[in-house]
């Protein structure tokens, strides 16, 4: 039955026998946004998508815990049974507000949220077009889906504009998926360029701002908000498990008639709803990010600290800084090794290895924190500086071991 | 309309340019090639495959389609009928 997975297998107990497995880590305790304790030993966490930091804001956690001992620990039904509270109206309330838009569907978790809403707007004689580097949540939506799937090349408006022109002839409606900011190397979409395609073409337009929202924008509004082009995005989608602290995930549009999708889309309807003490928490998040400017603030200095930090002591990086800042290597084996030596040092980054990555490269990936100090920043450069020298990938002997 | 022989060529030529497949593969290929076993590629890098022969074609491939084809020669007949199709 498992045997299918025999190369996975393979390659976890290769990961097993060089250190701690990067797969499998549990914390013994968390002890802030930005530490943690893990086998006795007190690391700093820089990867953990924390972007603001509220995971402990008194608020929302006294939000929760008002709302958990008022309603109770889950709902135990769906959102079209049993499992609709007030506290899940209000936050989507919240959502469209904050994001200037009619309506807005929650769902119980981001990756839901994806699964949710592409396979209930694109139907059979439909054509997804999805972005060569999409998340691993789109493309399985888009499989839920019985649309037809064309992908474009990463970031490339004219490879997009040049697919829709093919598909210009066949029925059906086209909608473009793109994400704000790109999880493995923190990079941005062009997306006025693909905004203009789309006016263009008559294509609808989805972005997925699960890693831009409240952290790009005056207001947070994510990379639509940036590029100034939120008139032309007819879905947005984003989670709440990074910027807001907690769990969920959703869509909101000023879709005439979007409210059908309450009964067209399975992964809203069968599935349990959110407890309402995440509800509330996240509700409250939303509150705490739109008063508080100063934490996406605190968040762009980290970022660029950090990018600017590790670019200046050599290592290949993403693109552009962002609050996911990804050390780039060729070598899966020394990508663990350096995973492995860091997590020694008392720091505790994301490893990325292919397939799950662009272009094959083995990732450091690490993901930044309004929550961090400064001297947590100048810990993990030193730390990562460091570890490169020692394992030759800058310094003097970068050839050698790259 | 390109023949069926000239579409496997220009197929081979794309096959040329993917990662870890050698030059001695893709002299090899003919209609009858697996592409996922001959090749070597997994499920991503079939993907890109699709991806650079739907702009060497100036066509698109749809992925749903992907699944029912096995050969180089499958592919070339995916292409041609794409082809006529947005001919037509």
């Amino acid at each position: 039955m498992l045997g299918k997975y025999a190369h996975l297998a393979q390659s976890l107990s290769g990961l097993r026998e060089a250190g701690t497995n990067p797969f499998t880590v549990a914390f013994d305790e968390i002890l802030s946004p930005t530490t943690a304790r893990l086998n006795g030993q007190t690391v700093v966490l820089l990867g953990t998508n924390n972007y603001l930091g509220l995971t402990f804001d008194e608020s929302c956690i006294a939000a929760a815990v008002s709302a958990l001992e008022t309603e109770g620990t889950g709902t135990t039904g769906s959102r079209i049974a049993n499992g609709t509270y007030s506290a899940h109206v209000a936050l989507e309330k919240q959502v469209a507000t904050f994001l200037g838009r009619q309506d807005a569907m929650v769902f119980t978790t981001g990756y839901q949220a994806n699964l949710g809403i592409m396979a209930a707007l694109a139907g059979r004689d439909d054509h997804l077009l999805l972005d060569a580097d999409s998340h691993a949540s789109i493309y399985d939506g888009s499989r839920l889906s019985e649309a037809q799937v064309t992908r474009f090349r990463h970031n490339d408006p004219d490879d997009l504009y040049r697919r829709l022109r093919y598909l210009a002839d066949k029925p059906g409606d086209k909608l473009i998926v793109v994400e704000g900011i790109y999880s493995m190397l923190g990079d941005v979409a062009p997306l006025a360029e693909f905004a203009a395609v789309k006016r263009e073409t008559g294509a609808y337009l989805l972005v997925d701002e699960a890693h831009s929202l409240g952290v790009l924008g005056e207001h947070g509004r994510g990379l639509q908000e940036v590029a100034g082009v939120e008139a032309d995005v007819d879905f947005v989608v984003g989670t709440f498990s990074k910027s807001l602290g907690s769990i969920g995930g959703f869509c909101a549009s000023d879709m005439p008639g979007f409210e059908v999708l309450r009964v067209a889309s399975r992964a809203y309807m069968f599935t349990a709803s959110m407890p309402p003490s995440i509800a509330a928490s996240v509700t409250q998040a939303f509150e705490v990010m739109a008063a508080r400017p100063d934490l996406r603030q605190a968040l762009t200095r980290n970022a660029e600290a950090l990018y600017q930090g590790l670019s200046k002591a050599g290592f290949r990086l993403g693109p552009t800084p962002s609050p996911i800042v990804s050390v780039r290597l060729t070598k899966p084996e020394l990508a663990v090794a350096f995973w492995n030596k860091l997590l020694a040092r008392g720091l505790y980054v994301n490893l990325a290895l292919p397939p799950a990555t662009p272009a094959r490269e083995s990732l450091l990936r690490t993901s930044v924190s309004a929550a961090h100090s400064e001297a947590d920043i100048r810990f993990a450069v030193d730390a990562i500086a460091s570890v490169g020298e020692e394992l030759g990938i800058i310094g003097a002997t970068v050839e050698a071991a790259e | 309309m390109p023949s069926e022989e000239d579409v496997i060529a220009t197929i081979v030529a794309v096959i040329r340019t993917l990662d870890g497949v050698t030059p001695a593969m893709a002299d090899a290929v003919t209609p009858e090639t697996n592409i996922l076993r001959d090749l070597s590629l997994d499920s991503i890098a079939v993907m890109d495959f699709i991806m650079e022969l739907e702009t060497a074609f100036n066509t698109v491939i749809p992925l749903d389609t992907v699944a029912e084809i096995a050969t180089v020669g499958d592919l070339a007949r995916a292409i041609t009928t794409e082809q006529a199709r947005t001919a037509a």
